[in-house]
């Protein structure tokens, strides 16, 4: 057991590889293999990703700290300080902060693959580079050397470009239109920028750390200078917030998204954007709390923005993956809101939210390619009466709607309950705002609901199919996921409790 | 007494020459053909014995002007392996699109020889001597493509503006000897180290050796030549410009400003500053325009040449007081070598790549690679990675080496440079990934497959998994570099100009 927990994170890691390599052998001329080769791939990371959730929250809870943690060696640094020879490690463990989004990383993943199977062209290819993303959200959520947390996560911003432009679609507005290589261009341009920043960051904090290491745990012990923290934390909020979605730096998030095909959406929006406020969380307060602590009242006013802005904005648009576009901008500032409270409360929200906006948006994106692939069409203005043909396909998509406005019982409830709880504390008219957020978001998905799914039925739709068996066990486990948050989320709220605890720890030595 | 026995690899190399030359007389126009193989099988003995019979072999000849160590030896390797996969990559090129092989093959050994030596000086009058050899070989092979006005006008600019800068390094060099009393590497430290103040005139000397340099290596404001010169060439020459001539002078470089010059680093440091800020930046800017592809790689390979000049930068930290401090020198130097393999290995293959498609549309355009990941998915994997490996995106080559050498650019406190030139690696991305929306996302003209000669298929593999390896396990190439670092620089202590 000892031996297996130590290598499970980098089997996460490795696995995707490994699958994409089998792949590569296999001929893209017989897709059914293909699919069925991804499809396993992808199960056994789901059952590791649900081993890693539950082993800590079962054996390793009272324990805290950092768990199935393993380190190698990768190279050293001669004459940069005194932790020289362990320059770069390949260092893997998680805490309670990363558990639950290896989980998320695991359940989109294997929904994803079950939604690709429609993919016709280029198949293989197409799995191929979704395992190299998938390989890379892994890695950034369970490194703790900052060098590989940068390498993976270059590594899952470097396929989208092809998985977009090549797989995506492009959509045509009355006055103009916005191709997926625009798209595709923008999105990457978007993420590579902000991660120009975060390398400066982390050369800049390598540099002032003195020790000629990378690796996190041991720059944690250093403190580092007010001016320096105040200077510094800047470039990681922004560089890191671009992929987090942060106004005004989000603009790339709604075309990326739109043009993307199904599973790409799903993991882009559910577990991608996450990956950015990880990197505030594990880089940007970790190390530099100080920094925090003075930026964070800039932080949340932006956060607020974005809640507001992607709620307007999801509410005027025509195009139903961009209603979804601007409510994940939406959802993901009451996720920077959450962190920027430097309260409990606020924190695990925030955390929570990340998982629970993960699942909830991968479930929306997997409705919404279901009903393209087989309408044609995202344009709610066309799209009528959609329930009576599509039955299953409408509650899931009613159920991820529910979560998203806040529905007691479902899991955006609770994480957004948190948020406001610890806004309250902290921020109390901003916390008023977020819940005029919450009430826009429930009036575009009640309109959404009531004009796209119900109302007198289309005779167009008529021959319409509903969704696939496997389309409709990849959304049950979504489904699944949400109820399950939503009723039970206790082993989730102590599990991160666990690791926002430790986090905020340094915060309070602080003051 | 001379132990000719420690430079029989370069003996070798240039008996090789001799032979292929000899054999291109001998052997009937049908046959022609196997004189690659001669040469890249000959170079391929000559690496391990070379990798065998010296490793650890510590020597000088010619009372000091030529040494052998391990430094040499980690440039030796590298020459010899770039000599490979040059001539293996030139066999469908030459055979399709050049006359006179033989003389072809014989020249570009005595390249690699030049190369050799070059990383061998430690003289300045021997490492000009082998810089002219080297240089000399490329004229004639950029201008091979003897009816093709692009190549004769290419080769016509590389000679006229190679003379030139020839002359500034000879004029530094004579400067330097005239001030100084000395060639010798250890010569010029120990009197750089010992003057009082800097004269005047050692300065002029030492800018006028830094711009000789830079017209070699096509560094801004001397860069100028350089897309002309790449365009015109016949392609696996062009990546032999790009890699070959930079990396060898790029191995005078780290000898000369890590040994030699050490001492009046708070002289030098600035002006390298200044040059690898400008070259990254019109590098970068210059290829977004282009639409030639072999143009883009040129320009590419100029902003290419600005981080390793960061590197060079990054050798010495100059303290407050005038001294140099010399902690980090070996990170840098690591760093400039684990550049110039990745880079070297990445290039070599993304000109390969655009050369299989030059060999099928007859076109250097960008907008021919159109589908080309349809026509030839491997060859469209090959090109497409090293791309990103170029822009540094992992898990390629070019992301370690680019996150190693910025490390130690900004350990030296050159953070600033550092993230410029990440800025500007942001820039590269967006013209490589329009090379690769060419290749993936627009209809080819024709989508017809392409069919690869097998030599070419094996040598892209075996680069497509150096880039790889390189990128994620780098440490033993990492251990060869740190024992060549050593070679040349020590790694503590501060050096002081006495009473600057």
């Amino acid at each position: 057991m000892q031996t297996f927990d130590s290598y499970v994170l980098f089997a996460l890691i490795v696995l995707p590889l490994a699958g994409a390599g089998v792949l590569m052998a296999i001929p893209g001329s017989r897709p059914v293999p293909v699919r069925w080769t991804a499809t396993a791939f992808a199960a056994v990371c789901l059952a590791l990703s649900a081993y890693v959730f539950l082993s800590y929250y079962l054996v390793h809870l009272d324990d805290g700290g950092m768990q199935l943690t393993r380190t190698w060696n990768w190279l050293s640094l001669p004459g940069a300080g005194p932790l020289a020879d362990q320059g770069i490690t390949l260092a893997l463990g998680v805490d309670g902060i990363a558990a639950p989004m290896v989980l998320l990383t695991g359940i989109v993943m294997f929904c994803g693959v079950l939604m690709s199977w429609t993919v016709q062209d280029r198949g293989k290819d197409f799995f191929i580079l979704y395992f190299l993303l998938l390989s890379g959200v892994f890695g950034v959520f369970a490194s703790l050397d900052m060098f590989f947390f940068f390498f993976f996560y270059e590594l899952a911003v470097l396929p989208m470009y092809l998985l977009i432009g090549v797989w995506g679609s492009s959509s045509t507005f009355s006055a103009f239109s916005r191709t997926k290589e625009y798209g595709a261009m923008k999105l990457t341009l978007y993420l590579v920028g902000g991660s120009v920043l975060v390398w400066i960051a982390i050369l800049a904090i390598f540099v002032e750390g003195g020790l000629g290491t990378f690796s996190l745990t041991a720059l944690e012990q250093v403190e580092f200078s007010p001016t320096f923290q105040r200077v510094f934390f800047p470039f990681l909020a922004v560089g890191f917030g671009v992929l987090a979605g942060l106004w005004p730096f989000h603009t790339w998030s709604p075309d990326g998204h739109v043009a993307a095909p199904t599973a790409v959406s799903m993991v882009h929006a559910g577990v991608l954007m996450k990956l950015g406020a990880f990197g505030i969380l594990r880089i940007g307060m970790a190390l530099l709390p100080e920094g925090a602590e003075t930026w964070m009242p800039v932080l949340i006013g932006l956060g607020t923005v974005n809640v507001l802005y992607g709620a307007m904005s999801a509410m005027g648009q025509r195009d139903l993956k961009y209603v979804i576009g601007y409510s994940s901008v939406s959802h993901m500032g009451y996720v920077l809101m959450g962190l920027a409270t430097l309260h409990s409360l606020g924190v695990t929200g925030a955390v929570l939210q990340m998982f629970s906006h993960g699942v909830m948006t991968a479930l929306f994106f997997a409705a919404v390619g279901v009903i393209y692939d087989r309408t044609h069409t995202r344009d709610i203005t066309v799209l009528r009466g959609l329930a009576g043909r599509m039955g299953f396909t409408t509650s899931v998509f009613a159920v991820a709607g529910l979560a998203s406005l806040g529905l007691p019982g479902l899991s955006g409830f609770v994480a957004e309950l948190l948020v406001f709880l610890g806004l309250f504390q902290t921020y109390p008219i901003l916390g008023v705002l977020g819940i005029v957020g919450a009430a826009i978001t429930a009036v575009y998905v009640l309109r959404l609901l009531a004009g796209a799914f119900f109302g007198p039925s289309d005779e167009r739709w008529a021959g319409l199919r509903g969704a696939s068996r496997l389309e409709g066990l990849s959304m049950m486990i979504l489904v699944g996921f949400i109820f399950l948050v939503g009723l039970f989320p206790f082993p989730f709220i102590r599990v991160i409790d666990t690791g926002t605890a430790e986090l905020l720890a340094r915060f309070l030595s602080l003051s | 007494m001379n132990d000719f026995t420690l430079l029989l690899p370069e003996f070798m190399v240039a008996g090789l020459a001799f032979l292929v030359l000899a054999a291109d007389f001998s052997l009937p126009a049908k046959r022609k053909g196997l004189l690659p193989y001669l040469a890249a099988g000959g170079l391929a003995a000559i690496l391990a014995f070379s990798l065998v019979d010296l490793r650890g072999q510590e020597g000088s000849l010619y009372d000091g002007m030529l040494v052998v160590d391990d430094y040499a030896l980690f440039f030796k390797a590298f020459f010899l392996a770039l000599g490979i996969v040059v001539v293996l990559s030139s066999v469908e090129y030459v055979k399709r699109h050049l006359e006179y092989p033989g003389e072809y093959y014989g020249i570009l050994l005595f390249t690699v020889v030049a190369a050799m030596l070059l990383a061998a000086s430690r003289e300045l009058l021997t490492a000009y001597i082998s810089l002219e050899l080297l240089s000399f070989g490329l004229y004639v092979l950029v201008a091979y493509d003897r009816y093709n006005p692009k190549s004769n006008e290419g080769g016509a600019k590389y000679i006229l503006l190679g003379a030139l800068s020839s002359a500034f390094l000879l004029y530094g060099i004579s400067q330097i000897y005239g001030l100084l009393g000395t060639t010798r590497f250890d010569g010029i430290h120990e009197a750089l180290a010992a003057t009082p103040d800097m004269s005047p005139g050692v300065t002029v000397g030492l800018v006028m050796i830094i711009a000789g340099l830079g017209f070699k290596v096509a560094a801004a404001p001397f860069h100028m030549w350089a897309p002309d010169a790449y365009e015109g060439a016949p392609i696996p020459i062009t990546a032999y410009l790009a890699v070959g001539s930079k990396a060898a002078a790029f191995a005078l470089a780290l000898r000369l400003f890590g040994e030699a010059f050490m001492p009046a680093a708070a002289d030098w440091q600035v002006v390298i500053v200044i040059m690898a800020a400008l070259t990254m930046v019109i590098g970068n800017l210059g290829a977004l325009v282009q639409r030639n592809i072999k143009r883009l790689l040129a320009y590419s390979s100029v902003g290419h040449v600005g981080y390793l000049l960061l590197g060079i930068a990054a050798l010495a930290a100059v303290e407050s007081g005038g001294g140099v401090s010399t902690d980090l020198s070996h990170l840098a130097s690591n760093g400039v070598m684990l550049h110039l393999v990745a880079y070297g290995i990445t290039n070599m293959a993304a000109f390969l790549a655009v050369a299989v498609m030059y060999g099928v549309t007859g076109s250097e355009e960008i907008g021919s690679l159109a589908g080309a990941g349809r026509r030839s998915p491997f060859v469209g994997v090959v090109m497409a990675a090293s791309l990103f490996s170029l822009a540094g995106l992992p898990i390629f080559a070019g992301f370690a080496s680019k996150f190693y050498l910025f490390s130690a650019a900004a350990s030296q406190g050159l953070l600033w440079l550092a993230g410029l030139a990440i800025f500007t690696s942001l820039i590269s991305l967006y013209y490589y990934l329009m090379v690769v929306r060419q290749m993936y996302m627009e209809p080819a003209a024709d989508p017809a497959r392409v069919r690869i000669p097998r030599v070419t298929t094996a040598v892209l593999g075996a680069l497509f998994a150096g880039m790889v390896l390189a990128g994620v396990y780098p440490a033993p190439l990492l251990d060869a570099m740190q024992s060549a670092s050593e070679a040349i620089t020590s790694s503590s202590g501060v050096l002081t100009l006495a009473q600057r």
